[in-house]
């Protein structure tokens, strides 16, 4: 809400010498938060002053250009009291005229400094200034003439323009409705700012008492429009112009001046806080009803829009069918245009939340929507209208019709409640019965009683509806920067949850093996999945979709990390880091489709069947982790070679997270996309799949902008963490010698090293104490199709030295066991 | 001097003169002291100490002689061999320390080569910036409270006072999800963890929920799709606006620094009543000079969240009786914090993914 300084004091008085800032800060304090404080003539410095044209030469140019060298009276202002030389391009003045007149060292919008020049061969010592050179609108047409009563030259001439007029604009709170008028405004500054007095309710005065002679109006919907106040002006004369406070005034307050009609009721409703209608009266036919709208019915508003309608909305019509979408916007039909001479003039009171819901169902914001939605003071329609009546006929030159037509009563106020301790239970200051009935009338509540207080709010505040609404009142005049500063005291907590205390633990952990945490976006379009060459029964593909994403390409909430993580990897190639390893963890969306979530009361607390279904219609929502490693895993340099990221990075960096857990990840081979369908491992702690990683498919990795042989992980956080290892128990050591057996088994290529080291450690039985693979080979000398393992095995007994043999024998029984098992051949 | 004597005839020594074992010793101590290296060293000994060397030969020739002069001869031998042994052992030592040196000499390398072989890991700011904050208020008693981003429409909306007509609905563009019938929203707020907590808790409830949260806003350099909140609830009998501000004057301190405060101003929020706005005190300026303070620009405070008395009609619809308890909250945003915290204009860097901007922060913020 913008308002001029000006008018907020036309309403109220504040002690002499008090500044726009200390009204400020007080109102901020207060709840209503300064947002600016703006003047329009902020942009300009230096002498800006009233000259009076004494001559002007026109002076036809080669360009076919005519130019006006004045002599033009600026008094004493230029220093030396001789008529000032300007040359002007307009024409729309004479010799005589008042016009404002900007002198060297002075300074327009937009930086434009004034100096004497040469031009059209005359030294030109400043300007004659049009508004818009002035900043105050888009008037160009030629300069500006001051009224000759406008003061004398020499004179500053802001005062006259009122460029020093200062608006204030403030950031009104959706509950605080009556703050988006003056009026509103005004009142605050009473109860804020110390010393104000006098408010002068603009709302408050004699009106003419309703009759039948009035426009008929006939309410159908009461609880829709419980009061509806009609009023006409007639033999109005189209031409007026608004006068020029008025336009000023519309202006700062951030509204386009239309015209005088239009200007009126938009000015009430800045001042009252009303929104008014007027219809062009010689347009009207018949009777005006107000009722919901049917089915299908349509409507043209103001803006041009065709409507339809539905039956939530509330309209008014005549006997010509819908004329308004009440309280939301007018129709076409009726509109004052620059011909009406006859207004019939609306101040109606609507109920807020069919406001609201017409004008979220219709996607209109006007002013006089946004405050019909939030509440206005149903008990001023009639004040309103005669104000706009009388406004009407002392600057449009009409005369006022007899006639007044009141529908309706405003409701009642409800009386609530309010422990007179309430406030001071609240707060925490030792704030008395009595305070908080002074405050509580301050803002315009009755009050009456002792200990338990009955408070009717002012009928401007429908947000006050409960004792506890009261309570922020008192508080907030008392002041809220009187609020002490006391620290509960909570019991023993019970710090991290252990998952909350590992999840800290796996970020650390991939830091640590040189991965980056990045945050991505959850969303993800159908693109992104074939980008991944998900089969098309991929359960991946069952995505929760979005009503209204930010963009189609994204329209989903994404089942899987690595999407978001490619990409980012492939913007970091792009970048020109080439070697990047990231990591990220977060929720993925995985649709249940068990809905819906049930709208519960909120007068009790809900059951827990009624919990279990809001939770049941839920996806599920588990926590991955997601890794992505390209270019080099280890730099090259003077040490040696780079080592360029492998398939097994991917799985080691998912064992690293496992062991911080306490757990061990096997790994066996599996086809799955995005993955190279050979180097993706199946991840899984005892038996239970927990994730995969591997090397990226390369159609995948040319998708996403990545080198071949990136690599990849995915695994399901809280499986690893709800089975993470909690209370580990402490190893034994044998201090007896160990005995080093090594072997080299030779097997099918196909075979999983996984398994001949699991017949091994089988096989060798307990005295087995570590196996070790040191060596893969491939090549002639162990024959197309095979490889050969080669194992460290190391024994020890925990309680004696093994005998001579011992081991041998161990290792020999190791290797039938692989070679039963695997086929393997023990290489001689 | 050192070298094999060569031409000498044991027959013909006289081991018993003092003069010709003093000349052994001389020659086997000045050998010695000759000797360069450790290999020199090792030859000495073998010629001046070895069992064919003038002293030993000495020695041997002892049991020859009459058992008269025997004793003298022993002796005399004896030292002249024990000073050589002594000479040789000190001498070993000082050849090994210069040995060792030179070795360790050689061994120099440049030090101030690059060492970094593999790269830095590091944890994101925003996650690291929570968990820095759930930190500080654990340190206090609270624990941390934990919901899904997927949210049911009533605990998002309805549960916390905002009903299906509340104006302050549009107050927060929400993303929905279809089909619309089943009622579920990506959560705005991390508030209906709070609605939550006190559904599955009794009070005395001390918690604080981090998270991630959504609006439709569209992306640019102040606004995102996604970003994070902290909110902050106390139910417990007996709870005042004066414990929230006790609460977020501490929070205040502890995460920008000793001294630094904070501001309520009336504000409206529909879960807590009377509610505020919070200011947190500009810690670059401390509210002195600030006009050219590009922190709080210019303002002393800073805007850093909303607050308020947990609404009795919350406390209701999650079953807590408000005649017994009350309640207050608080939110505020985690990244906001983070941008004005650590000078950051444009947020998107948070969330493009881009290394260089995580792995500036390391593990610890
Ligand atoms: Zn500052």
């Amino acid at each position: 809400m913008k308002a001029p300084l000006s008018w907020i004091l036309d309403l109220v008085d504040v002690p002499d010498g008090t500044t726009t800032e200390e009204i400020t800060d007080r109102l901020t304090l207060t709840g209503l938060k300064l947002e600016a404080i703006v003047s329009p003539g902020r942009d300009i410095t230096g002498p800006l002053v009233i000259g009076r044209v004494l001559t002007k030469e026109p002076e036809p140019q080669k360009n076919g250009k005519t130019i006006n060298w004045c002599t033009v009276d600026v008094g004493d202002a230029n220093g030396t009291g001789e008529p000032q030389g300007i040359v002007c391009g307009a024409h729309n003045f004479e010799p005589g005229d008042l016009v404002v007149t900007v002198l060297p060292g002075g300074v327009l919008p937009g930086g434009f400094e004034i100096g004497a020049r040469k031009t059209y061969g005359h030294l030109s010592a400043g300007m004659i200034c049009s508004a818009r050179e002035l900043g105050l609108g888009d008037d160009h047409d030629g300069i500006i003439v001051l009224p000759p009563d406008a003061g004398e030259p020499g004179q500053d001439v802001r005062p006259v323009l009122g460029l020093d007029e200062e608006t204030i604009e403030f950031e009104v709170n959706p509950d605080r409705a009556y703050a988006l008028s003056l009026r509103g405004i005004a009142r605050e500054v009473l109860v804020s700012v110390e010393g104000a007095s006098g408010f002068r309710d603009p709302a408050l005065r004699d009106t003419p008492a309703a009759n039948d002679e009035g426009h008929p109006v006939v309410v159908e919907d009461a609880e829709g429009c419980p009061v509806f106040v009609a009023r006409r002006v007639d033999g109005f004369d189209p031409a007026a112009p608004t006068p020029d406070f008025m336009v000023r005034r519309i202006t700062a307050a951030g509204m386009r001046p239309i015209s005088l009609a239009v200007d009126v009721t938009n000015y009430v409703m800045l001042e009252t806080g009303r929104p008014i209608h007027g219809y062009d009266a010689d347009k009207l036919q018949g009777a005006i009803v107000v009722r919901r709208a049917r089915e299908r019915e349509k409507l043209t508003t103001l803006d041009g829009t065709a409507r339809i309608l539905d039956p939530g909305d509330l309209v008014v019509t005549d006997d010509s069918g819908i004329i308004g979408l009440g309280g939301v916007m007018g129709g076409e039909t009726t509109e004052i245009s620059d011909s009406t001479t006859s207004i019939l003039v609306e101040a109606a009171h609507w109920d807020a939340v069919s406001m609201f819901r017409t004008g979220r169902r219709h996607r209109i914001t006007s002013e006089a929507g946004k405050r019909n939605e939030r509440g206005v003071d149903p008990t001023i329609c009639e004040a309103a209208a005669d104000r706009v009546v009388e406004l009407l006929v002392e600057h449009g030159g009409g005369t006022a019709h007899p006639g007044v037509t009141v529908v309706g009563s405003p409701p009642e106020m409800p009386v609530v409640a309010v422990a007179g301790d309430l406030a001071a239970r609240v707060s925490g200051m030792p704030i008395t019965e009595e305070q908080s009935v002074e405050c509580l009338r301050a803002v315009g509540c009755e009050v009456t009683g002792s200990g338990t207080l009955s408070v009717t709010p002012p009928p401007w505040r429908p947000d006050l509806t409960d004792a506890q609404d009261f309570s922020e009142e008192v508080v907030r005049l008392v002041g809220y920067d009187k609020v002490p500063s006391v620290l509960p005291t909570p019991p023993s907590g019970r710090g991290l949850t252990r998952p909350q205390q590992l999840r800290r633990w796996v970020g650390r952990t991939l830091a640590g093996e040189g991965y980056v945490e990045v945050v991505s976006f959850p969303f993800v379009g159908e693109a992104d999945l074939d980008a991944l060459g998900l089969a098309a029964d991929d359960p991946r593909r069952d995505l929760l979709r979005l009503s209204n994403p930010l963009s189609a390409e994204a329209g989903f909430m994404t089942s899987t990390l690595l999407p978001g993580l490619l990409r980012a990897a492939g913007k970091n190639v792009g970048h020109g880091t080439t070697d990047v390893a990231i990591f990220e963890t977060g929720t993925v969306t995985l649709p249940r489709h068990a809905g819906p979530a049930p709208i519960l009361p909120v007068d009790r607390r809900p059951t827990e069947a009624e919990l279990e279904a809001l939770d049941a219609a839920l996806p599920a929502q588990p926590l991955h982790l997601a890794l992505v490693g390209t270019g080099d895993a280890v730099s090259g340099g003077w040490w040696g070679e780079a080592r360029p990221f492998s398939w097994a990075d991917a799985v080691e960096a998912v064992r690293a997270v496992a062991a911080a857990l306490g757990l061990e990840v096997s790994a066996s081979a599996v086809e799955l996309a995005p993955w190279h369908p050979g180097r993706c491992a199946e991840l899984s702690v005892d038996g239970e799949v927990v994730g995969h990683a591997g090397e990226v498919h390369p159609k995948v990795c040319q998708a996403f902008g990545l080198p071949k042989r990136t690599v990849a992980a995915e695994v399901d956080l809280d499986l690893l963490i709800a089975r993470a290892v909690h209370l580990r128990t402490a190893p034994t050591f044998s201090s007896f010698p160990v005995a080093k057996e090594d072997v080299a088994l030779v097997v099918d290529a196909s075979v999983p090293a996984a398994d001949v080291e699991a017949a091994l450690r089988e096989g060798a039985g307990e005295l087995l104490e570590s196996i070790r693979l040191f060596d893969v080979y491939t090549g002639d000398q162990v024959g197309e199709g095979k490889k050969s393992l080669a194992y460290a095995l190391r024994f020890r007994a925990p309680d004696r030295t093994l005998k001579e043999g011992e081991a041998a024998a161990a290792r020999d029984a190791a290797v039938a066991l692989a070679a039963q098992r695997t086929g393997a051949v023990q290489r001689a | 001097m050192s070298g094999p004597n060569t031409d000498y005839d044991p027959v013909e020594v006289t081991p018993l003169k003092a003069d010709q074992v003093e000349a052994m010793r001389e020659a086997a101590l000045a050998a010695i002291a000759d000797a360069a290296d450790l290999d020199a060293l090792k030859q000495v000994r073998i010629d001046h100490a070895g069992d064919r060397s003038p002293l030993a030969l000495a020695n041997r020739e002892i049991g020859a002689l009459p058992p008269q002069a025997r004793k003298e001869a022993g002796q005399r031998v004896g030292q002249a061999r024990g000073a050589v042994n002594q000479a040789l052992a000190a001498r070993q030592t000082v050849l090994e320390a210069e040995h060792e040196e030179r070795m360790l000499a050689e061994e120099t390398v440049d030090v101030s080569l690059p060492t970094t072989r593999r790269r830095r890991g590091g944890r994101h700011p925003l996650t690291l910036q929570s968990e820095l904050i759930a930190d500080l208020f654990v340190a206090m008693g609270y624990e941390v409270a934990e919901g899904p981003v997927v949210e049911a429409e009533w605990l998002n909306f309805d549960a916390l006072n905002l009903g299906p007509d509340h104006p302050a609905r549009t107050m927060q563009d929400t993303f929905w999800t279809e089909p619309a019938e089943d009622h579920v929203v990506l959560r705005t707020q991390t508030s209906p963890v709070q609605a939550r907590t006190m559904l599955t808790r009794t009070p005395p409830i001390y918690v604080v929920c981090p998270g991630r949260v959504f609006r439709t806003d569209e992306y640019d350099a102040t606004h995102s799709p996604m970003f994070h909140q902290v909110e902050g609830l106390v139910v417990d009998e007996g709870i005042t606006m004066a414990h929230l501000k006790g609460t977020l004057d501490h929070f205040a301190s502890q995460l920008f620094g000793d001294g630094i405060t904070t501001r309520f101003r009336p504000s409206y929020f529909p879960f807590t009543e009377p509610s505020a706005e919070v200011d947190v005190r500009c810690f670059v300026c401390r509210g002195v000079d600030s006009a050219s303070c590009r922190t709080c620009r210019g303002e002393g405070w800073i805007e850093w969240g909303g607050c308020g008395v947990v609404n009795p009609r919350v406390l209701v619809a999650c079953g807590v009786d408000p005649e017994v308890y009350s309640g207050f909250a608080f939110g505020m945003g985690i990244d906001r914090s983070f941008m004005f915290r650590h000078d950051l204009e444009d947020l998107r860097p948070l969330f493009e993914g881009d290394v260089r901007f995580s792995s500036a922060f390391g593990t610890e913020i």
